[in-house]
């Protein structure tokens, strides 16, 4: 929901690791039940490639700070017409 | 294993080869010229796609994780070959760059990203996959560094494709839930069609629909495709798109069969919105990437058709079209490249009279143009048929109906461009723009293309057959 609502870019990202953190701890939970150790591995590389997300991500806004001065997404409206 | 192991991921195996050697060469910094390293990169690319012809061994590694067969080197040759026009394209706009190494770099991480996950048989390699092909793609848009629209359109393509991945995920998870396995084949015969693998496909569903760009998760299409620069742009509607539908086809055929049902009326709705709401948008839009941004939007719809008939001739002519659009596509992205790396300017206005000076690109252009659209002598022409015809063997005329009338709304913005470049007056137009070797090469692969495909018979036929087995 954070995602939707939320109009700052780091805090948007921030809500995307928390849903990526809500999918891991449903991962184990699945594993624990089945007794089946894949989908623990699943969570070590869902947690990898949140931190390859998040650095791209970074970087990203920060390119777009240093244009606009701002990681507020309500700028972004360049593009619309 | 052995060396059999290395021949049934050979096409991996070469382009983390070549994305080495690309790394060696930064950090060599021994380059000269720009010119010199495009063409290099390019005739690795050219041999890379020529490769994909010989000793293809079908197989499946890694338990299963990881398998090819005949119908997946055909999709990744398609691949590979609208990567190799998109990097003669990208020579105009690269030539002057000072980070030429970097754009190869990522372009081809994607392209591996793409590779494994079409030829994957489980979640994780999936997604795995995905990720790779989506996170370079948007430093990739990020590629004009000092124009605020490009870093502006990156920001949007991380945000949506991270939300996308972790919906996606989240379906997963349920399904793994309900199952109690990650492998596609043998999920799916524990689908039962109960509430929480509804839940679970609808998850699914979405996170696809967000990469394939189909209404109503379309909204950041646009926007990314404007700010991004041409070749991105070109390599973000046909690559990126084209691999996902090869996914979203191995997904729903063998993950979920035993939900066709359930799949055949989210599809139907999504198709008849995605169709309509394409071409509305794309008649008042202004800018070019804007107009093919929609375009392609609701090219995806007529894909989605012809998956959605359920039947191996359905997906056939999916990858049939599929191959049609590269190079349609790509043809016009190739003007559109050159004119806007040169001139800068993208406006539909900005065409106008752009014949009288540029009569060659001003062909290739309308030619492909029209088989998007869908006029007969072209390949545009059979794909749409076999597509439509596909659609209505499952004898749902409401949907062909709305698709044929749609494709009557396309001609007209489609013609509405051809009249811009061919008829209309303009003071001012384009001057006479001179391509580099690479980029008429480009053209004319594309021109080639777009005429043959149509005429080889062959090859849907051929095509029948590998999706059959």
């Amino acid at each position: 929901m954070g995602v939707l609502m939320r109009r700052n870019a780091i805090i948007i990202f921030m809500c995307v690791e928390l849903m990526l953190n809500a999918v891991n701890l449903l991962m184990v939970a699945f594993s624990k039940m089945f007794n089946d150790p894949s989908s623990q591995i699943f969570v070590f590389f869902i947690m990898v490639v949140a931190a390859a997300e998040v650095a791209v991500g970074l970087a990203i806004i920060v390119m777009m700070y240093r244009k606009v001065h701002s990681v507020d997404i309500n700028i972004l409206n360049r593009l619309k017409h | 294993m052995g060396t059999e192991f290395l021949l049934v991921m050979k096409s991996e195996m070469i382009l983390t080869g070549i994305i080495f050697l690309l790394l060696i060469l930064k950090v060599w910094d021994g380059i000269k010229s720009n010119t010199s390293l495009l063409y290099f990169v390019n005739i690795l690319l050219l041999a890379n796609f020529l490769w994909g012809f010989c000793c293809n061994t079908e197989g499946s590694l890694f338990n299963g994780m990881y398998q090819t067969n005949e119908l997946i080197f055909l999709e990744k040759s398609i691949l590979n070959l609208g990567t190799f026009i998109i990097s003669l394209f990208a020579f105009d706009y690269l030539k002057e760059n000072d980070n030429t190494l970097e754009f190869f770099i990522l372009l081809l991480c994607t392209l591996l990203g793409m590779d494994f996950m079409i030829s994957s048989g489980n979640f994780l390699m999936f997604y795995l996959g995905l990720e790779l092909s989506s996170i370079p793609l948007a430093a990739l848009c990020n590629y004009d560094l000092h124009k605020t629209k490009s870093s502006e359109s990156a920001v949007k393509m991380i945000l949506s494709s991270a939300f996308a991945s972790c919906i996606l995920l989240f379906g997963v998870s349920m399904l793994y839930g309900t199952t109690g396995t990650l492998n596609f084949s043998e999920m799916a015969p524990q689908l039962s069609t109960s509430k929480l693998q509804m839940l679970a496909f609808l998850f699914i569903f979405s996170g696809f629909a967000f990469k394939l760009s189909s209404v109503p998760f379309h909204l950041w299409t646009a926007d990314v495709y404007e700010g991004a620069p041409a070749p991105v742009t070109a390599y973000l509607s046909v690559i990126s798109k084209g691999s996902i539908v090869f996914i979203f086809i191995t997904a729903l055929y063998k993950v979920f069969p035993n939900f066709e049902h359930t799949w055949y009326h989210v599809l139907y709705l999504s198709i008849l919105v995605t169709i309509t709401v394409g071409n509305l948008f794309a008649i008042r839009q202004d800018n070019i990437k804007r107009f093919l941004a929609f375009s392609s939007i609701a090219q995806v719809g007529y894909i989605m058709l012809g998956i959605s008939s359920t039947s191996i001739m359905g997906i056939s002519a999916a990858i049939y079209f599929l191959i049609i659009y590269t190079f349609s596509n790509l043809g016009v992205f190739g003007v559109v490249s050159l004119v806007s790396s040169q001139t800068g300017k993208e406006n539909i206005n900005d065409f106008k009279g752009f014949y009288t000076n540029n009569k060659f690109a001003s062909w290739v252009i309308a030619i492909c143009l029209f088989s998007l659209a869908g006029i007969p002598p072209t390949a545009g022409f059979f794909g749409k048929m076999f597509l439509v015809t596909a659609g209505a063997s499952k004898g749902d005329y409401l949907l062909v109906i709305v698709a044929v009338m749609n494709m009557v709304i396309s001609l007209y913005y489609y013609l509405r461009l051809v009249k811009a470049i061919f008829i209309d007056n303009n003071d001012q137009p384009i001057a006479s723009l001179k391509g580099s070797l690479p980029l008429r090469l480009a053209l004319i692969i594309c021109l080639a293309g777009v005429i043959a495909t149509g005429f080889v018979s062959g090859l849907f036929e051929h095509i029948t057959t590998l999706a059959g087995k």
